[in-house]
């Protein structure tokens, strides 16, 4: 059992909300995909727009624990003041910290992902924060008071999947009791499994559902996935070899 | 008094936050969160956070996220 800040969820995939082609299609991805958690964002709305009010209506009506992001900041006090604004507009103290440091990668600047985490901490958030494969970052997250880490396994939107796999490997292996979720960057179904393989507990996709040709569908395929490299985490796979080793037993054969 | 909200000039007579809502035409019951000068400004204090000239105001609402 995996608990994110106390809390198990009923399923190990996590599933961004936007870039789908219509609600509907957003609300039978979830459900197909059987989302443990839903990651939703604030913007700007103007008086009398309906848009942010019709989006959370749909969402409540998911059922679906709710993770709020600060997506698009590149400042502490960005971050820290879009969680608060979270806060209030999502029910939750959950927060997924995004701080950028570089337009190109969209990767985390690690230094104020560090700060902003202590400062929520402080102030009663359960953040689960988006951040390199760092080995030092993420010792300074738990440090902040973080409980939950989440690398990421390519840029955002890249779908290229594990770019890193020795430094996961090595993160998964330094902190191997807090829960960690891969999140972006994973862009077909084997990328989640894999993910899931190396024993991280989660996997948070967006993109990769939202543009597929059939979202709901590879919502499906994505479920699936993420519980085969679950099961075959838990049923503790073989070492790799570099020589063949033959798997038909040789002793009793015959000499012709 | 001229203040931005989300980055558009307004030129309005509310003197506090709650009242610069109503005056907008925000729906008294949308789920809606604001800052001032980038702090958040809580719902429970909006009636009471003074507005200023030149302020900076912006009115945050749910969206789809990744």
């Amino acid at each position: 059992m995996t608990l994110f800040y106390g809390t198990e969820l009923t399923s190990r995939l996590m599933l961004g909300t936007a870039q789908y082609p219509s609600p509907e299609i957003l609300s039978d991805a979830v459900r197909r995909a059987g989302a443990g958690v839903v990651t939703v964002s604030l913007r700007r709305e103007a008086a009398g727009s309906r848009a942010g009010q019709a989006f959370w209506a749909l969402i409540r009506g998911l059922d679906v624990p709710v993770l709020p992001n600060t997506a698009g900041c590149h400042t502490v006090r960005e971050a820290v003041t879009t969680a608060q604004m979270a806060r209030e507009v999502f029910g939750t103290d959950w927060i997924k910290l995004e701080v950028i440091g570089e337009s190109d990668t969209l990767q985390p600047d690690m230094f104020a992902l560090v700060e902003a985490a202590r400062i929520l901490t402080e102030d009663g958030f359960k953040v689960f924060p988006y951040m390199t494969e760092d080995l030092v970052g993420a010792e300074r997250l738990l440090r902040a008071g973080c409980e939950v880490l989440m690398p990421w396994g390519a840029p955002i939107g890249s779908g290229k999947g594990l770019n890193n796999l020795f430094g996961l490997r090595a993160l998964r292996a330094h902190f191997p009791d807090v829960p960690m979720v891969v999140d972006a960057g994973i862009g077909v179904p084997s990328h989640a499994a894999q993910a899931m393989e190396l024993g991280y507990d989660a996997v948070l996709i967006n993109t990769a559902v939202a543009k597929a040709g059939n979202p709901a569908e590879m919502a499906r395929a994505f479920a699936m996935a993420v519980e085969a490299g679950r099961m075959a985490y838990i049923a503790d796979p073989m070492e790799e070899r570099d020589m063949a080793v033959p798997s038909t037993p040789v002793i009793g054969q015959a000499v012709l | 008094m001229q203040i931005l909200v989300n980055d558009e000039r307004h030129d309005v007579t509310a003197a506090n936050l709650a009242a610069l809502l109503d005056e907008l035409g925000y729906d008294v019951m949308a789920r809606i969160a604001t800052a001032v000068d980038g702090s958040f400004v809580a719902a429970s204090r909006r009636a009471t956070h003074s507005l200023h000239d030149g302020a900076r105001v912006e009115i945050l609402a749910p969206m789809q996220g990744g």
